[in-house]
């Protein structure tokens, strides 16, 4: 049975529409990183779905790098949270607001 | 001697120089005095010598006259030119040169003012002795000479002008010459500014005798009213105006007013100009423009019946006066009447003649006053004189000389005058007149009389103290009295009427006189003509009516001596019980008849009102707008302050607060959440797109 790419490309779509709104809307930093991890699965989901359909090898590779790039990068904003918290005892992102102008 | 002729006024003009720049600073009064003497009695010698020289050697000087000099020898005239002063000629031209004529007229005059008035100044220098302003009297009277004979000697109107104007301004001057007492500089305004009336109506007479006949010197003047008689309308207005100034100078009525307030001068002051000289002036100048005065009859009419009027009514006033000057003040208005009484009924000698001895007499009775009032160390009122005429012998005698001579009993100097005045104005057909002078005739010698007898006669009314003082003054004032008083006696025989004389002809001073009065009686002759082709005949009287005359005038004069004797001397009680009966009319003579107060009323009243109202206009209304366009002026630029404030600062304020206000919007923009951030990209990058898509 082949899944029409339609159908894989919506689910990629609400996925990335759920982690954008996740992103805007969520208080807690790392509910906001798990987010920006929805967005990029989602990419990477789309990636994989025209390479099933076209059968182009590239779409196979692409997402493993998007992956180990998706790794540091969370590692590195992990990292920043924790600074962050050991100076304001709170992971609210609301609370992040010393560039207040 | 005649080519010295300017030097008559110049040389008390330049006493009265000396004496005002460095006068102070002589040493002592000596010096002044004599610089003063000096310069009148040098003025005296040369008159005396020009005079001499025009009756007798006139052809012989008219060879050898110098060029600016003009000799009309049987018209007895010498005219000497200094300068041109207003020289506009031409087109409707206007000339006027600074030039003295010497005719009889003019030789009576300046032998009048200089001699009388050096026996004054001599006089003087014992009267003014310890007066702190001793040389700035000395000035003003030397001064007051040269212009009173500037005004004599003149051959035109506008130097006889200057000499009135100057005579007028040195009365002022001397009248307050005590300015300290606010009474004596009043009474100094109130003599100018009276005069300043007169002068007016003088001024206006002036301006049009000019626009009618283009000149203004005398002599040329009465050629061209000779000229043309018939056409003499206009002349009777311009006889009116010269003769309004004449009441001024000359304190007839209406503007006598400030003749008896002038006795607040000094006597010396008083004998001299206001007796003596200046006063004449008037007289004088109606003499000198005799042929205009001929010319207007009805102007010479008025001249004569206002002169009576002032004789009597000022005789009444001083009947009750208590001050001795006063009772000479009014005796002196009265007697100007008479002189004005003789010019108008065409006797125009016979006036100057009066003017002559009463110069000698009343300057008399000046100087004899005011040794009274030296010796009563100030007194003037005579209830508190009398018996004085054992303490004062030379003042006494001479005063009772003045006094006879002014009465009018024969031989003295004042019969002859008044007596020719008397009966030309009876000859001329004016007998109503003449009764108003002869009953002012009988007043003058009952208030002279009446003045003698309270100073002199009886016990003596003042208080010890003062009666201690009295002593007979000195030399330098007993000499003087003593000169005019043989003056007061014979001073009159130069004039003997032909009836006095029976039948001779020897009235040396109307022949003298003549030259002078000959066009006035021409053309009063071709106006009598004129008057007899209508059918008024001029009667001609005898010698015995003449006579009768004589009598009746020298009885008037006992009739006054004796009732002043009847009521000072033997019944002395008398005075008082007739005041007492007489109340109310008493009351109205003693107080001149309250004609100052009506004149305040009428005049003085409504011009201080008047002035005052100016001053309130000036006060509010123009200091109002001058310190309101400067109010406006303070109040404008507060507001332009204000505008600068608000308006200005306020929009560069409001620009600041405007930027403040957009930032404090904009800045919400920053939060420093990054969720908002990331809102904003999404929006943004959204946009983007939907712009690509649709525009694509």
């Amino acid at each position: 049975m082949v899944v029409p790419i339609g159908h894989i490309l919506t689910v990629s779509l609400l996925m990335f529409g759920i982690g954008v709104v996740g992103v805007m809307v969520r208080r807690n930093a790392i509910l906001v990183l798990m987010s920006v991890e929805l967005m990029l699965n989602a990419a990477n989901l789309n990636f994989v779905a025209f390479a099933r359909a076209y059968g182009s090898p590239v779409g196979h590779v692409f997402p493993v790098f998007v992956i180990t790039v998706a790794a540091g990068e969370v590692a590195v904003g992990l990292a920043i949270l924790i600074a962050f918290f050991r100076n304001k005892q709170s992971v609210n992102l609301n609370d992040v607001d010393l560039m207040k102008g | 001697m005649l080519s010295l002729l300017f030097l008559i006024p110049l040389l008390p003009l330049a006493g009265a120089a000396l004496n005002g720049l460095v006068g102070h600073r002589f040493r002592g009064e000596r010096p002044v005095a004599v610089v003063a003497c000096a310069a009148v009695l040098a003025a005296f010698v040369l008159s005396l010598g020009a005079v001499v020289q025009l009756a007798t050697g006139l052809e012989g000087y008219a060879q050898g006259a110098p060029p600016n000099v003009r000799v009309e020898a049987e018209a007895r005239r010498v005219e000497m030119t200094l300068a041109s002063w207003i020289p506009a000629g031409g087109e409707g031209s206007f000339v006027v040169d600074w030039a003295f004529t010497l005719d009889p007229l003019s030789a009576v005059m300046i032998l009048v003012v200089t001699g009388v008035g050096f026996l004054i100044h001599v006089y003087a220098t014992a009267y003014m002795h310890g007066d702190p302003g001793y040389a700035r009297f000395f000035t003003y009277l030397n001064l007051f000479t040269a212009m009173m004979l500037t005004l004599v000697l003149g051959s035109s109107f506008p130097v006889l002008f200057v000499g009135w104007e100057g005579v007028g301004l040195c009365s002022y001057l001397l009248i307050g010459f005590w300015y300290q007492d606010l009474k004596n500089a009043s009474a100094g305004m109130k003599a100018f500014l009276v005069n300043r009336i007169g002068d007016f109506g003088f001024a206006l007479g002036m301006l049009l005798i000019f626009a009618r006949y283009g000149t203004l010197n005398f002599q040329r003047l009465a050629e061209a009213i000779e000229g043309d008689l018939a056409g003499a309308a206009g002349l009777t207005a311009i006889g009116l105006l010269l003769f309004v100034g004449a009441t001024g100078k000359s304190a007839q009525i209406p503007l006598y007013v400030w003749l008896p307030d002038a006795m607040a001068g000094p006597t010396p002051v008083s004998a001299l100009i206001h007796a003596a000289t200046m006063v004449t002036a008037g007289i004088y100048m109606v003499a000198r423009t005799s042929p205009l005065f001929a010319a207007a009859p009805v102007a010479l009419f008025t001249v004569a019946v206002v002169g009576a009027a002032t004789a009597f009514f000022a005789a009444t006033i001083g009947l009750a006066q208590n001050d001795i000057k006063k009772v000479l003040a009014y005796s002196t208005v009265s007697q100007l009447g008479y002189m004005f009484l003789g010019c108008g009924v065409g006797a125009f000698a016979a006036g100057i003649f009066h003017l002559t001895t009463h110069a000698f007499f009343k300057a008399l009775l000046f100087l004899g006053s005011g040794s009274v009032i030296h010796a009563m160390s100030g007194e003037q009122d005579m209830r508190k004189m009398g018996g004085l005429g054992a303490k004062l012998p030379v003042t006494y005698r001479t005063f009772l000389i003045g006094t006879i001579s002014i009465a009018g009993f024969i031989p003295f100097a004042g019969f002859f005058s008044k007596d020719e005045i008397l009966w030309k104005a009876f000859e001329h057909g004016h007998p109503a007149l003449w009764a108003v002078g002869s009953a002012a005739a009988l007043l003058t010698s009952f208030y002279m009389f009446r003045l003698v007898y309270l100073t002199f006669f009886g016990s003596c009314r003042a208080d010890h103290e003062t009666q201690h003082h009295i002593h007979e003054s000195p030399r330098a004032m007993t000499v003087p009295l003593m000169v005019l008083a043989v003056l007061s006696v014979v001073g009159g025989w130069v004039g003997i009427n032909q009836a006095v004389a029976f039948g001779a002809d020897v009235n040396f001073f109307e022949h003298w006189l003549e030259p002078v009065f000959a066009p006035a009686a021409r053309i009063a002759a071709w106006h009598a003509e004129h008057a007899a082709a209508a059918g008024h005949l001029e009667p001609h009287y005898g010698l015995g009516v003449e006579w009768l005359f004589i009598a009746i005038a020298l009885a008037v004069a006992t009739a006054g001596w004796v009732a002043a004797h009847r009521l000072y001397v033997t019944r002395p009680e008398l005075p008082a019980r007739i005041a007492a009966r007489l109340g109310a009319a008493y009351r109205l003579v003693l107080e001149k008849y309250y004609i100052d107060e009506v004149y305040r009323f009428l005049f003085v009243d409504g011009l201080l009102g008047f002035s005052r109202g100016l001053a309130w206009i000036d006060a509010r209304v123009v200091d109002g707008v001058v310190n309101g366009a400067a109010s406006l002026t303070v109040a404008s630029g507060r507001a332009s302050s204000e505008a600068d404030r608000l308006g200005v600062d306020g929009t560069v304020n409001a620009v600041g607060h405007l930027v403040y206000g957009g930032s404090s919007v904009y800045r919400r923009l920053q939060t420093g959440r990054i969720q908002n951030y990331a809102l904003g990209m999404m929006l943004g990058a959204f946009a983007l797109i939907s712009l690509y898509l649709i525009l694509g």
